[in-house]
Formats: structure tokens, C-alpha cells, sequence
């Protein structure tokens, strides 16, 4: 019985939705900070995801998940005209960040709702494997 | 008389084969939620096990080791199918997160059915072992 598999398939599903809940922390950290410039401004971050199948020719369709990496949101930066600002260019503008808080909101709590069902998933599965290891008793 | 355990544990044991499988599928499709264009697979159970009870016709016969069987079969010849999404999505994702939710429930408590059927007999078996 292959039920092992399971705890490598929630387990990495877990890890990638951490780490798109920790994106979406940062992204929500640095929401209002400024910059000088368009380049300097922080970009909304996101994480790639992929699925990794166990098996090249599809016979075996277990798949589990992969950060392929870490992209960054090339929307354009706003800006606003802030002349008391330090960090304000020669025409007076700041560059703010380019984070959308309601995207992120969306995200946190689709990442926060995938992650316990993964977690719901390993303990059954878990709770199956015991089971079996009880039987005849 | 000797006892035959092929009989005596009649289909239980293949169905708790296809139940593990239907499992790791389900919880497969749970894990890729959010992973851009996959596609969410599920077995048939009530063809797989009709299946696995008659003998195999369908797969393809193979006279080499290195002669693969269609892509969408499980070993076994069990028949992988994609389920078809209610709604379009922009990255190609299909999983529908309730459905497979639900379809893991209950599937989940089948599999335990199964191993608590499979349980009782061999406590059956014991006790007729045991002359009680």
C-alpha cells in the first residue's frame, strides 16, 4: 500500500503554501514604502508553482508540488507628488510600492485555506495507515 | 479442510488496493490547488473494481519490458480519467477545491470500511482457527 506517498505530497504542498503566505507577509510589510526611483520601488512578490509527477509516461499520477521560484510584479510603480519627502527626485515624486492590498488579503487567505486542508489530508491519511497496522485486532 | 484465504477475504483486498490509489490521487489533486494548467485526475472506483475482477481485457499486451502502456493507465490497468472543471480559470488549473474536499471525505471513510470489514473476517478466521 502506497499511502506513504501522501505525506510527501501534502508535505511539499504545506512548504509552498508557507512560503506564499510568507511572500504575502512581506508584500504587505513593505506596502507603503517609497523610493527615489521606479527601479528602487518594491515589487509585489510571487511564488511559481509546478507539479512534480512521480512518473515520466503518466502511469503513476501521483504529482507533488514545486517552487519553481520567486517572481516579482512588473506593474508599473505609482507615484505621488511629495516634495517635503527626503527621498523625493528632482520634480518632487515618490515612488510607492506597487502592492495591491486586496490581492494580498485574497492570497493570505486562499494559501491559510489550502494549507489546512493539506494538513487534514495527512492526518487521515495517517489515521488510515494506523488502522491498517490494527487489523485483526 | 484447508482454508482458502482467497475466498475467505473474498474482493476486499483489491478494493483496498484501489481505495489506497483513489487516495493518493485525491490528495494529489489537494496538493496542486494552485499550480498553473494541472489538471485534476480521478479513477472510476465501481469500473475499476469490475475490472479487477474480471480479467484484463483492455490493457495492451505487452511481449517486451520496454513496451509501455497507454499513458493514462495506472499498473494494473486501472483507467486514470480527468475530471471536467465547472469553471474556466486563467492559469489552466482545473482542481475545484470543494469537490476534491468532498471526494477525499468520502472516500477516506470507504477506505476505512474496507479495512474495518477486512478486520472482522480475519477475527473470523482466527476464531475458527481457534475452535471458539
Amino acid at each position: 500500500m502506497s499511502l506513504f506517498d501522501i505525506f510527501n505530497v501534502a508535505g511539499s504542498a504545506m512548504s509552498a503554501q508557507s512560503l506564499r503566505l510568507n511572500t504575502t507577509a512581506s508584500n504587505m510589510a513593505n506596502a507603503q514604502s517609497v523610493a527615489s526611483s521606479p527601479e528602487e520601488a518594491y515589487r509585489a512578490r510571487q511564488p511559481v508553482f509546478a507539479a512534480v509527477f512521480k512518473s515520466l509516461y503518466g502511469n503513476d499520477p501521483n504529482a507533488s508540488v514545486k517552487v519553481l521560484g520567486v517572481t516579482e510584479s512588473q506593474a508599473p510603480a505609482p507615484q505621488r507628488y511629495d516634495p517635503g519627502n527626503p527621498l523625493a527626485n528632482e520634480e518632487g515624486y515618490v515612488f510607492l510600492s506597487n502592492v495591491n492590498a486586496v490581492d494580498e488579503m485574497a492570497n493570505m487567505i486562499s494559501a491559510s485555506r489550502s494549507y489546512q486542508n493539506n494538513v487534514e489530508v495527512m492526518n487521515t491519511s495517517k489515521q488510515l495507515l494506523l488502522s491498517v497496522l490494527r487489523l485483526g485486532q | 479442510m484447508p482454508i482458502n484465504l482467497d475466498s475467505a477475504l473474498g474482493n476486499l483486498p483489491q478494493a483496498l488496493s484501489l481505495r489506497a490509489r483513489r487516495t493518493e490521487l485525491l490528495a494529489s489533486n489537494m496538493a496542486n490547488v494552485d499550480t498553473p494548467n494541472y489538471k485534476s485526475r480521478d479513477i472510476d472506483f465501481n469500473t475499476a473494481m469490475k475490472q479487477a475482477q474480471a480479467p484484463h481485457q483492455a490493457s495492451l499486451k505487452v511481449t517486451h519490458a520496454g513496451h509501455l502502456q497507454p499513458g493514462n493507465t495506472m499498473a494494473g490497468g486501472v483507467q486514470v480519467m480527468y475530471r471536467i472543471p465547472n469553471q474556466p480559470s486563467l492559469d489552466g488549473n482545473t482542481v475545484d477545491g470543494q469537490l476534491e474536499q468532498a471526494a477525499f471525505s468520502s472516500n477516506a471513510v470507504q477506505h476505512q470500511a474496507t479495512l474495518t470489514f477486512l478486520s472482522g473476517r480475519f477475527r473470523g478466521l482466527l476464531s475458527a482457527i481457534k475452535g471458539e
